[in-house]
């Protein structure tokens, strides 16, 4: 692109600016429900100052570092749009207006030189398909990072270690034991133990929607470390279609207590460490 | 004869497809009014077969799909591979073989969890599974 073209669209900016505005407020997807004009107005005006400003190279590369403000600009736009509840289409719609606007004004402007039109045309028509691309790219991005901050989120809070009465930790476990989840949870517990002199732990497993062998394997590994700290695990919450399929499995949990409630698995430690709960006769 | 009610494939391709194609089966199941404990055999059985896929086969494909013989309905799974195939499908069969220190229970035990269980298999080809469980079976 010659400096003469990026001067020509810098001295019709204005115009520009107004066309642009205008396929905007024409356009059906207009929210102006999410974005009074004003505020669309300005914003426009600031991504269209920076863009012009570097419109001044013989080509346009939306990846060079004269672009970064532009870019920037672009994602923080379509960002704050994604959090207001824009769609991506009519984000999308956004950019691509503003390409037409300048393409009419290139129009306008360069009336005898058929190939310098289409020089110019074809770059801008390039560095906006750029410049759309992105605003989706950053949109999925946004999408992305809160899905990936749940994730963590959820491996973190799902896996607590509760002491429920001195020297007995219970451990709720829910959604799918995989291996990472076990790391987690068999450290957290092992932890715990140590931490509170713990000797009974509960493995409750009354939010694990299947047991299957890796599942099994899983719990197995957890008990048998939790023996080698020298404390006792009871597995709890078998739901009576588990119970059954656990057995058509064939899966072999002889060796493991396992008791259908979390207040059995209780009252079973209670009983080991000899504690005896009573109502009182008289009332306190 | 076994009719097709309803079809439906999903790829699997890493640990993170094992949850969410577990979770359509048991949509599938609790569609067509599966009991509880037939849809806890199913989707355990499914999840065997998943692994073993993704573990030993390389990944594939399963095939969901909802059928009808008579007065019954049912699901029937079938999980393809494009893996090493299985040499002796009776020793792989047997409760305690593994080949991957395993409990070596993931074939035996699907087959005991569900109605009708198939296994073919060609080396260097690949393994077809397919499993049904009807709806009071
Ligand atoms: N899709 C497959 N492709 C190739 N080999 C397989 C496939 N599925 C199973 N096998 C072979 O059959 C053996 C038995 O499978 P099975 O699922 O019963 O046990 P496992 O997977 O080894 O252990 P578990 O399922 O109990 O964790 C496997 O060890 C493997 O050698
Ligand atoms: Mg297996």
């Amino acid at each position: 692109m010659s400096k003469d073209i990026g001067k020509l669209l810098q001295k019709n900016k204005k115009h520009i600016l107004e066309d642009w505005m205008t396929r905007q407020l024409a356009d059906a997807t207009l929210r102006e429900d999410l974005m009074s004009n004003e505020e669309l107005r300005e914003q426009s005006n600031e991504l269209l100052n920076a863009l012009l400003k570097n419109i001044t190279d013989h080509t346009i590369d939306t990846q060079s570092a004269a672009f970064d403000e532009v870019n920037e600009i672009i994602s923080g736009i379509s960002i704050s749009r994604a959090r207001q509840g824009f769609t991506p289409r009519e984000t999308g719609i956004y950019v691509f207006s503003l390409k037409d606007a300048l393409q009419k004004s290139l129009e306008g402007e360069i009336k005898n030189d058929p190939q310098l039109l289409y020089d110019s045309s074809i770059q801008v028509n390039k560095m906006m398909d750029d410049l759309g691309i992105m605003t989706f790219e950053t949109f999925i991005k946004g999408r992305e990072e809160v899905i990936l901050r749940q994730t963590s989120e959820i491996t973190e809070i799902s896996t607590p270690v509760i002491q429920v009465w001195e020297g007995i930790l219970a451990l709720p476990i829910i959604g799918t034991l995989d291996s990472a989840r076990t790391q987690v949870v068999m450290e957290n517990l092992l932890q715990e133990i140590v931490e509170t002199g713990s000797t009974i732990a509960i493995l409750d497993i009354s939010g694990v929607p299947a047991v299957d062998s890796l599942v099994a394997q899983h719990l197995i590994k957890t008990v048998a470390a939790t023996r080698l700290m020298g404390a006792e695990c009871i597995i709890s919450g078998i739901r009576p279609e588990i119970a059954q399929t656990i057995v058509h499995l064939g899966i072999d949990l002889s060796n493991i207590v396992t008791k259908a409630s979390l207040a059995s698995a209780l009252k079973y430690s209670f009983g080991l460490l000899q504690i005896q709960v009573k109502k009182s006769p008289n009332k306190v | 004869m076994k009719l097709v009610l309803n079809k439906d494939v999903m790829s699997i391709e890493k640990e993170q497809d094992v949850v969410p194609f577990r979770n359509r089966v048991k949509e599938y199941a609790v569609k067509i009014g599966m009991s509880l404990v037939n849809q806890t055999k199913l989707i355990t059985a499914a999840s065997e077969l998943v692994r073993n896929m993704l573990k030993y086969g390389g990944g594939g494909v399963t095939i969901i799909e909802v059928i009808s013989q008579g007065r019954d309905n049912g699901i029937r799974l079938v999980f393809q591979d494009k893996g090493p195939g299985i040499k002796d499908i009776s020793l792989a069969m047997k409760d305690g073989y593994s080949s991957g220190k395993s409990l070596g229970i993931g074939l035996p035990g699907a087959k005991r969890l569900v109605n009708e269980f198939d296994i073919k298999s060609t080396l260097g080809e690949g393994t077809t599974v397919s499993i049904i469980k009807w709806k009071n079976g």
